[in-house]
């Protein structure tokens, strides 16, 4: 059976993915500027991530950034939790903080901003991560929640490609099926890049498609870096259908930085000051 | 004849009536419904009884998922699954984020003696009791069981509550009511020549070996540790002081379990001899469960032993 997938053709629908777009190209350049500050980090899986990150934050979600625990909002679980710096950068252009505090402070001694994210101690932050192929199980579990409160927020769950090199993330897949968790929607960001080379070379996660569908869940494969698609693709999340969706997003690790740009010697790495200035030259 | 009664069927009584009663209750189980007698809440909660498979990974995660949107939930699985193969979700997911999570293990120690290796734990209270805002409860009998269910729901904590449960029936230790405190170890027999300081099942065995020594004319008090973690540091320093030697016993492996909890608060605040009763660093494999205790030497013979050679270090 074809999936029925919904374009936004509307007047405002381009404005808004400039806006977007817009975000996206900031949240890259927070990364490197971010980075580029402290003792380095994740940049590959940070910059591949920022559209979606973009189209969350600043058009799909709810929250309030006065009551990050407000019942009613949307949640929103990194599974992926190594690139905390582009997720913590979201979050401050959200308004949950200020950015120089993420800038000035991250990796430091004591500091929330981190690696990885410790929802204990970052404002906005729905669930920690660290570890791989935790975040689905905890979405489930959130998802659960809704639908026994009757209420219609929505989770999003963000997870890279070694999640789906976890087992135990396909626990949490066929949990969500079986459970028709249609409040659930995982977006797997697949940069194809692990940090010894390609996911095919290193242990092949493909067909990754077939695999969510034979878990029984709808799923839409996109081009993670076209916003317009990204966010066409989270507006047809299918509310009412029983099934829990997947948003495949073809993405390239590094992307927006020519010479990151698919290398595994940046999943983690330290730019010199001229590196610096380069990328955030090319990100405009 | 011993009087034997199912603590796990204990625990099952109290938080099936919390279920009901407090619709913040999530029971959560992998495959395990029958064995913690929760049938009857799988049509009565609904929505609230989640049944995960055989995915105890999963089970941890999710729990702690509810948790956040501020569900009380209750995760069900053998001791071994809970700790071991989902150690990482427990630590992370729920110690990590202080989240309140019941985790309720059955299998604990050697109760479940004909399942073997795989199904027994004797590793647990070391690799729980090292996770920060870990709570460690474990109970003596089936009455301290009730209390211990109890507790799990009204003790004020941030964070995972582990209740370490056997398998099968088990002895009664207290044949009535008696004052139960979360935190505070019980005082089951007053004595003045050492103290025996027991968790578990393992109290039942302290308490006949109480009778032993009794006849060959040794005081032992017996105290029984229903809360691993928080440890009792009052209780046991002033057994320490008191009665200047102490007997440790635990279905635990004796590395890194209870008796190292209670060497370490006895080192630091008053040294004096201990002595441990526990699993020799060994796998238990397979055996009836009434002939395992013998066989690996937690029985009233070896906690009345080790009293006897405690005394002899005693100054």
């Amino acid at each position: 059976m074809m999936e029925v997938f919904m374009v936004d053709n509307s007047a405002g629908a381009k404005a808004k993915i400039e806006m977007l777009e817009e975000k996206a190209r900031e949240l890259r350049r927070k990364v490197i500027e971010v980075l580029g500050n402290s003792t380095g980090g994740h940049y590959g899986g940070a910059l591949s991530a920022a559209d979606a990150l973009s189209v969350l934050y600043f058009d799909i979600m709810k929250y309030r950034t006065d009551e990050p625990d407000w019942p009613d909002r949307d949640r929103f679980v990194l599974s992926k939790g190594h690139v905390a710096v582009v997720f913590c950068s979201a979050l401050s252009m959200a308004g949950f903080f200020p950015y120089e505090d993420v800038l000035n402070d991250y990796n430091a001694l004591g500091s929330p901003y981190a690696m990885h994210c410790d929802m204990t101690k970052i404002r906005g932050c729905d669930f920690s991560a660290g570890s791989l192929g935790h975040g689905l199980s905890a979405g489930v579990g959130m998802a659960l929640a809704g639908k026994m409160d009757q209420k219609d927020y929505k989770v999003f769950v963000m997870i890279g490609d070694a999640d789906l090199q976890e087992g135990s993330t396909y626990e949490a897949a066929m949990s969500a099926a079986h459970y028709r968790l249609d409040n659930l929607c995982c977006i797997i960001d697949r940069n194809r890049i692990c940090v010894d080379g390609p996911t095919e070379d290193i242990m092949a996660i493909e067909p990754v498609q077939d695999k969510w569908k034979a878990f029984n869940w709808k799923i839409a494969t996109i081009d993670g870096h076209n916003i317009g698609e990204v966010r066409d693709a989270v507006l047809n999340m299918p509310a009412g259908s029983g099934r829990p969706y997947a948003i495949l997003a073809n993405t390239v690790k590094g992307k927006g930085v020519s010479f990151m740009e698919d290398r595994h010697e940046w999943h983690y790495g330290k730019c010199t000051p001229e590196q610096t200035k380069a990328a955030l030259e090319e990100i405009g | 004849m011993v009087e034997l009664a199912d603590e796990v069927k204990a625990y099952s009584d109290v938080i099936c009536a919390l279920a009901e009663e407090h619709e913040e209750i999530v029971l959560l189980v992998a495959d395990m419904t029958k064995p913690y007698f929760l049938m009857p809440m799988v049509e009565k909660l609904g929505r609230r009884f989640i049944n995960t498979g055989v995915a105890e990974q999963n089970l941890m995660g999710i729990s702690a998922g509810l948790a956040t949107c501020g569900k009380r939930a209750y995760a069900h699985t053998y001791t071994p699954f809970a700790v071991l193969r989902a150690c990482e979700q427990v630590r992370d997911d729920i110690a990590y984020t202080e989240q309140r999570v019941v985790i309720a293990g059955m299998c604990s120690g050697i109760n479940m003696g004909t399942g073997g290796s795989t199904h027994q734990a004797t590793e647990d209270i070391g690799i729980l009791r090292a996770m920060p805002h870990m709570v460690i409860m474990t109970p003596a009998d089936a009455r301290e069981s009730a209390k211990i269910a109890r507790a799990s729901y009204e003790i004020d904590h941030k964070g995972p509550i582990f209740i370490r449960l056997g398998r099968y029936p088990t002895p009664v230790v207290y044949q009535e009511d008696y004052d139960w405190e979360f935190g505070k170890g019980v005082t089951v027999r007053e004595g003045k020549d050492l103290t025996i300081i027991a968790t578990g099942h393992m109290v039942y065995y302290a308490l006949e070996a109480t009778k032993i020594l009794e006849k060959e004319g040794i005081d032992a008090r017996l105290i029984d540790i229903h809360t691993i973690k928080p440890i009792d540091r009052e209780i046991i320093v002033k057994a320490a002081e008191e009665t200047g030697a102490i007997v440790t016993a635990e279905e635990h492996n004796v590395l890194g379990g209870f008796g190292a909890a209670v060497s370490e608060v006895v080192v630091q605040e008053c040294p004096v001899p201990v002595e441990m009763v526990g699993i020799r660093d060994l796998w238990c494999s397979v055996g009836p469960t009434e002939e395992m205790y013998e066989k690996f030497e937690l029985t009233e013979p070896y906690v009345a032993e080790a009293a006897r050679k405690v005394l002899k270090r005693k100054k």
